[in-house]
């Protein structure tokens, strides 16, 4: 067994920072190398370096055994390494085919792009390692399992024999999840050798021939998945005992703090995606909606808050319907929204952290009086807010852009919970979170229920669900499946209903 | 690792105290060498043309701050003998600066507002010559009304003028969605075949040229010298909407708006603002911003208005606002430097034989090492402090 890559005393440093120290990792042939920890551990500045991206101030880089020096991602690839990014690197309005030979483009005749070339490698490496992909299909009709699969035949065309993918599940439905594991198994069978950077134990654990954690910039331990569990593992991430299992108590549902009748929905481009929903949401209880993303669950929460205007069917919220009306009025009739993309709706970057707590009060007392702002205010604010909820900054006035995708979400929900609410809508609300802060925002949604606020949560992790929810509502093509006590469910019913097969049908229908 | 540890309250404030002051300098410092840097190239181009750079950025700076030797001189004699005519002479140059610099005030402002809230206004030419127009209009038209009730009525009528101009475009993108970048150039030239109609036509004072009556005395901005100072009190009232538009951008809910849809429209439609209203709003009142240049440019200097007006100070605004980081001090300081490079070339150009066009040149380079500041920064070694703030919290974990 020979190593393919070894990382000898990488360290690297920032102003004031010490992103990594003297990091040690070994990856050996044909097999997977976890590397695991909490956003802000180091990862991903390793592989950067690793990637030609940026310059370690210390240390070697081994490729089969002899140092190399890598100081561009050009270096990386001829030296077999490929990257796929946490956030794919693809042009949506290019087909595949471009997508793949963008940069490396090759030529008939020395001026006509030979587009047939490359989709017919396209072709054969899909075949080779079963990355079934259509070369002529555009990125932007692609669902995101599949856009992963054209970033690692990126990679792949290049010819990479170690390939880097950094989170890649975090955007990944369970079923597309699976979908990469087998592509992954036959990578290594065809010889390749993956490091794979996440901060999800239960997929390290599943996948992975070798884990190494990494904390605060150092290599807290290598371990093997045999001997690891969850719990093991999110000790050494973390650096003290995290509970990975939600306390909670018994619902005590109360008054309906919003209904809804009948629902439909059309998404920007007019397309009916939410197709007659109907549910409640009680004051004191998590109504959890579970189904593989783009089932129209993004597109009801739009509509719920005000962000998509409501085709047909009926809203109510604390017995008043609710109709042709703005995201303001519903903000100002108790409802909080976790938004799903934290830094599209729920956050301006730019914008400092005290600007960001008061995002949607800003023209409310004691915020402003008239039209002045009340900056004094503002800050204090956003001072407790901070150390309430545990925000890790350095001072308020730092952008929201700066912080990590933890503490941006923590921003978010210290805002929603700080006004005085009824119903909270929570999409997504993990979603590439480290195990840390999701505990802790698990911890404070349980809390909110207990106070009497009605949760409507809404995700596509199954374990979130089944963690935080009294009743599962299951989504599928826009209609709500059925909706089921959550103490009773098991996850194999709650799978068939996500993929739209009822469990007594299913005898029959296979 | 002591980043994981909160820093203590007087800590961040001094943090904070430290990191507004060092914002400012990064601010200030990148403008100051790109200007340091065109002056260079420029001197470099005059060099090549054959002439004398000293003799011309001698004559660039007497022509914009006037001579120090002359301004003692004129100081002398006016305490000696109480003649001005000297001492006049010396400032003039100074004033003539500031007056160069009013309308670029004015029109960087407008086009700075417009860019808070994600708006190109490039219409700011236009809405200048309307601005100009109607100014003109109540100025000249109305007749026995008292100073103090003509003159703020006609620069409302400018700024008036100018709104409705700049509202048209907004109103269309929020309506219809069409792009303020098309529309507000199509207004450009709507308002410039305009105003040829109406100097040529209705507006036109009598004779030959297309030019507008002289506005009455009680309309004119006043001026706080005896002739040939044409320094008006246009400059101060450029001064005031600088701070005008800093309140309302940073102090208000207004401003918290507007800055919000120009960050971020999702989020700002997540928080409940009405993006549309913004849309118009600050169309609307980058519109009045430029109405008021081509204002106090009526007003305060010229007193008519005629065809070629403008001498493209909305076009110059673009950059200012670009130079000014969209900041209304930002602007105010590029608007000075413009002014006074535009008032010195002239001298340049009548003592030391240089064209007027080397300014145009060093205005360009300085514009392009403001739009790409990595130039500036390569030049000089300066470290990006954006990417210091990105790694500043790197260690904070969770």
């Amino acid at each position: 067994m020979t190593n393919v890559l070894e990382l000898r005393g990488i360290t690297k440093r920032f102003p004031g920072v010490l992103a990594n120290d003297k990091i040690d990792i070994t990856l050996r042939e044909g097999k997977i190398l976890a590397l695991l920890g909490e956003n802000g551990a180091g990862k991903t500045t390793l592989m950067n370096i690793l990637y030609g991206l940026y310059k370690p101030d210390e240390g070697q880089i081994l490729v089969r055994g002899k140092e190399v020096d890598i100081q561009s991602p050009n270096d990386a690839i001829e030296r077999g390494i490929g990257m796929v990014h946490q956030h794919f690197m693809l042009v949506p309005v290019m087909t595949v085919t471009e997508n793949v030979m963008l940069g490396v483009e090759p030529t008939k005749n020395g001026v006509f792009l030979d587009k047939e070339k490359v989709a017919k490698r396209i072709r054969e490496i899909s075949d080779q390692y079963g990355l079934e992909v259509d070369p002529t299909a555009y990125i932007k009709d692609l669902p995101v399992g599949i856009q992963q699969r054209v970033e690692i035949i990126k990679v792949l065309y290049r010819q990479a024999d170690i390939l880097i993918l950094d989170e890649p599940t975090a955007v990944l439905t369970p079923q597309e999840v699976d979908g990469l594991f087998k592509i992954l198994q036959t990578l290594l069978d065809k010889g390749k050798s993956i490091i794979f950077i996440t901060h999800k134990l239960k997929e390290v654990m599943h996948a992975a021939d070798d884990i190494t954690v990494l904390r605060l910039g150092r290599v807290i331990g290598s371990i093997d998945p045999k001997d690891a569990t969850p719990e093991i593992l999110a000790t050494m991430m973390v650096g003290r005992d995290v509970n990975l299992v939600v306390n909670k108590k018994d619902a005590q549902p109360k008054d309906v703090a919003m209904e809804v009748t009948d629902l439909y929905v059309r998404d920007d481009r007019q397309n009916l995606t939410v197709n007659g929903v109907s549910f409640e949401v009680r004051k004191g209880e998590v109504l959890g909606i579970a189904g593989v993303q783009g089932n129209g669950q993004t597109e009801l929460v739009y509509a719920l808050t005000g962000l998509l205007p409501i085709d047909n069917g009926k809203i109510s919220l604390l017995g008043e319907a609710v109709k042709h009306t703005t995201p303001r009025n519903i903000l100002e009739r108790g409802v909080a929204h976790i938004p799903e993309d934290r830094q599209r709706h729920g956050l301006i970057l730019s914008f400092p952290i005290h600007d960001n707590m008061m995002l949607c009060t800003y023209y409310q007392e004691p915020f402003a009086k008239g039209v002045s702002l009340q900056q004094k205010k503002i800050i204090s604010n956003a001072e407790e807010l901070v150390k309430q909820y545990d925000v890790r900054t350095p001072n308020v006035y730092v952008n929201v852009g700066t912080l990590s995708g933890g503490n941006q979400q923590k921003v978010i929900v210290a805002r929603e919970f700080s006004r005085p609410i009824q119903l909270l809508i929570a999409s997504q609300p993990t979603r590439g979170l480290d195990v840390g802060s999701i505990e802790y925002i698990h911890s404070r949604i349980i809390q909110k229920r207990d106070e009497g606020t009605g949760v409507l949560l809404v995700s596509s992790e199954l374990d979130e669900i089944l963690a935080l929810s009294d009743r599962i509502a299951v989504m599928y093509k826009g209609q709500i499946m059925d909706i089921l006590d959550a103490k009773k469910v098991n996850k194999e019913a709650l799978g068939l209903l996500m993929a739209g097969v009822h469990p007594e049908n299913a005898s029959t229908k296979n | 690792m002591s980043e994981t540890a909160l820093p203590n309250p007087t800590q961040s404030k001094k943090d904070e105290k430290n990191s507004r002051s060092s914002d400012i300098r990064q601010a200030l410092l990148i403008p100051s060498l790109a200007v340091l840097t065109g002056l260079i190239i420029g001197a470099i181009v005059i060099a090549i043309s054959g002439a004398n750079v000293f003799t011309a950025y001698g004559a660039l700076f007497t022509g914009s701050f006037g001579s120090p030797i002359e301004l003692v001189a004129g100081l002398r004699i006016f305490f000696s003998t109480g003649d001005t005519a000297s001492l006049v002479k010396a400032i003039y140059p100074f004033t003539e600066s500031l007056v160069t610099a009013t309308p670029y005030i004015f029109a960087g402002l407008s086009v700075a507002l417009g860019f808070r809230c994600g708006l190109f206004n490039i219409g700011a030419e236009g809405q200048f010559f309307i601005g100009a127009l109607c100014s003109a209009f109540v100025g000249y038209s109305i007749t026995g009304l008292p100073a103090y009730i003509h003159l703020p009525l006609a620069l409302l009528g400018g700024a008036a003028g100018g709104a409705v101009w700049g509202m048209i475009p907004g109103y269309l993108k929020a309506r219809f969605g069409a792009h303020e970048v098309v529309n507000t150039i199509m207004m450009n030239w709507i308002a410039f075949r305009l105003s040829d109609w109406l100097l040529n036509g209705p507006m036109k004072a009598s004779g030959f040229r297309p030019v507008t009556p002289n506005v009455q005395p009680t309309a004119e901005l006043p001026r706080f010298f005896a002739d040939p100072l044409r320094f008006n009190w246009g400059f101060v009232l450029a001064l005031v909407m600088a701070y005008v538009v800093y309140w309302l951008l940073f102090k208000t809910t207004i401003g918290f708006e507007i800055r919000s849809v120009g960050a971020n429209p999702d989020a700002s439609k997540y928080a409940g603002m009405n993006i549309i209203k913004n849309f118009v709003l600050v169309m609307a009142l980058a519109g009045g911003l430029a109405g008021l240049a081509g204002s106090s440019q009526v007003l305060g200097v010229d007193h008519w208005v005629g065809q070629g007006f403008s001498a493209g100070y909305g076009f110059d605004a673009i950059a200012l606002a670009l130079l000014g980081k969209s900041h209304p001090f930002g602007v105010v300081l590029a608007a000075l430097l413009f002014g006074f490079l535009r008032s010195g070339a002239t001298d340049m150009q009548s003592m030391a034989g240089i064209p007027i066009d080397i300014i145009s040149i060093i205005q360009g380079l300085v514009i392009i090492f403001i739009a790409a500041p990595d130039i500036i920064r390569w030049l000089y070694r300066i470290r990006s402090l954006k990417v210091e703030n990105t790694v500043l919290t790197r260690g904070w974990g969770k």
